[in-house]
């Protein structure tokens, strides 16, 4: 009897965990004794890094999109259909094109969502660079503002990769300096909680370089509402900032689909942080964004958990006991400018030390983001 | 203090690495209406002073904080 193997989600932890599985499960998928599906509601895998970079024109949508089909090994069986409903008791999934399909394994990387629409007026007044649409409509807003007051807000936590924002005020500032025109261009940002960044040695390393480049910094300022009329953000905490130019980072939620499940909250699928297995389920798995593990929303911890559970489902598929863990491993490149950048790498009892930004490093993050293609074909 | 104050909404952060808990809370406090008691529970010791910093902040009032073997209890009344 053949065991199945359902991976639903196409973005880099499903990506990677397919390749993976095709590899290092080959005889058992050759001699019909394991099945491997990949199943994605779009036919192109989307590298989301890229976004960043468009908003200031180095970089087009085109660059973060290709072909699944181009990147799945063909040993996966690779289905473009959306699931609609999981049965954790019968093993099974429904998809919206019609049928269903049993599985042995499922593993959900389903990944994060825009709720934009939850806080009023921020879909009207405000822009972002976490969706292509939003990346598309901020570059014709950047690339025309010469004067006026730039807010970078940060609405939710967690959101897709957390150095991210601090990066958008590093780039804008270095990017009109270069163009002369700092000086007539005011940037603030806020953050939710006291600090600029959830984890604290990484508030502690950037909020000096902020302080240094006059990047003005509101704390404890969570965004209730935004006046599109006056061009005016509102806090819960009862402050009020005039912007000309508002970049919202909106508040994530997984999909629908684990909710209705019974696997978790607001889409996260609450797991066991190091084997990556569901609470609520058995045999079904979590990785990336999807997973409620405490680590960051990053495509190098989705990359990391993807290898783990790779090694943990060949070992159950060959009757073995599963002994990888994901101990929280993360690595992240931060640009500090327009050509520097930091780089920080931590995991669970280790926390990250930024290291000095230099130029050499914002070239290792180009170079990676042009070989993150051979990554999401298992090769690096 | 549990048997004297009435929770409206439990938060159950427990086993949520900082600044999750307060950021739960947050959450919480965007949904519910003004004068609500949501009572948190943390396991981080941060949340003895994010909550009432943050408390301090949005006007938004800490009732009682109760320390059990395990985790903590915060209780906060919306404005």
């Amino acid at each position: 009897m053949t065991e199945h193997i359902a991976v639903v989600g196409g973005g880099t932890g499903g990506t990677v965990l397919a390749n993976d599985l095709a590899d290092r499960l080959r005889a058992e998928i050759d001699a019909g004794d394991v099945r491997v599906t990949l199943i994605n509601d779009d036919r192109d895998h989307v590298y989301k890094p890229v976004w960043l970079y468009v908003p200031f024109g180095q970089r087009e949508l085109a660059d973060g999109r290709r072909p699944l089909a181009e990147l799945v090994d063909d040993a996966v069986d690779l289905r473009i259909d959306r699931v609609t409903d999981i049965d954790t008791e019968g093993q099974e999934l429904q998809y919206r094109e019609g049928g269903s399909d049993t599985y042995d394994h499922l593993v959900l990387a389903t990944g994060s969502t825009l709720a934009t629409d939850e806080i009023p007026g921020l879909a009207a007044g405000g822009h972002d660079y976490y969706s292509e649409s939003g990346a598309e409509t901020l570059r014709e807003e950047l690339l025309s503002f010469t004067e006026g007051h730039l807010v970078l807000s940060v609405i939710g936590t967690p959101h897709m990769c957390p150095a991210a924002p601090l990066e958008f005020v590093f780039m804008a500032d270095d990017w009109f300096r270069k163009r002369g025109l700092r000086e007539d261009v005011e940037i603030t940002y806020t953050y939710p909680i006291q600090r600029v960044h959830g984890n604290p040695h990484i508030a502690e390393w950037a909020r000096p370089l902020m302080d240094d480049r006059d990047i003005n910094v509101e704390t404890f300022f969570n965004a209730e509402s935004v006046d599109a009329e006056a061009n005016r953000l509102t806090s819960m905490e009862g402050t009020d900032i005039d912007y000309d130019l508002l970049v919202g980072i909106p508040p994530h939620r997984g999909v629908d689909l684990v909710e209705d499940a019974g696997l978790g909250d607001d889409g996260w699928v609450e797991v066991d942080q190091h084997t990556l297995e569901a609470e609520n389920a058995e045999n079904v798995y979590a990785i990336g964004d999807t997973a409620d593990t405490g680590a960051p929303n990053a495509g190098s911890v989705a990359h990391y958990q993807a290898g783990v559970v790779g090694r943990r489902l060949a070992s159950a598929v060959r009757g073995r006991p599963a002994t990888a863990t994901y101990e929280g491993k993360t690595l992240c490149f931060v640009e500090t400018g327009m050509d520097s950048a930091s780089f920080v790498e931590f995991d669970y009892e280790n926390p990250p030390s930024p290291v000095p930004p230099s130029e050499k490093i914002h070239w290792a993050k180009l170079a990676y983001n042009e070989s993150y293609w051979l990554t999401a074909r298992g090769l690096l | 203090m549990s048997e004297t104050l009435d929770a409206d909404r439990t938060v159950d952060a427990r086993g949520a690495a900082c600044p999750g808990p307060l950021m739960d809370l947050i959450g919480a406090v965007r949904d519910v209406d003004s004068g609500t008691v949501i009572r948190l529970l943390s396991d981080n010791d941060q949340s003895l002073t994010d909550v009432p910093e943050w408390a301090d902040e949005s006007g938004n009032e800490v009732l009682a904080t109760e320390e059990t073997d395990d985790y903590y209890e915060i209780y906060v009344e919306t404005k």
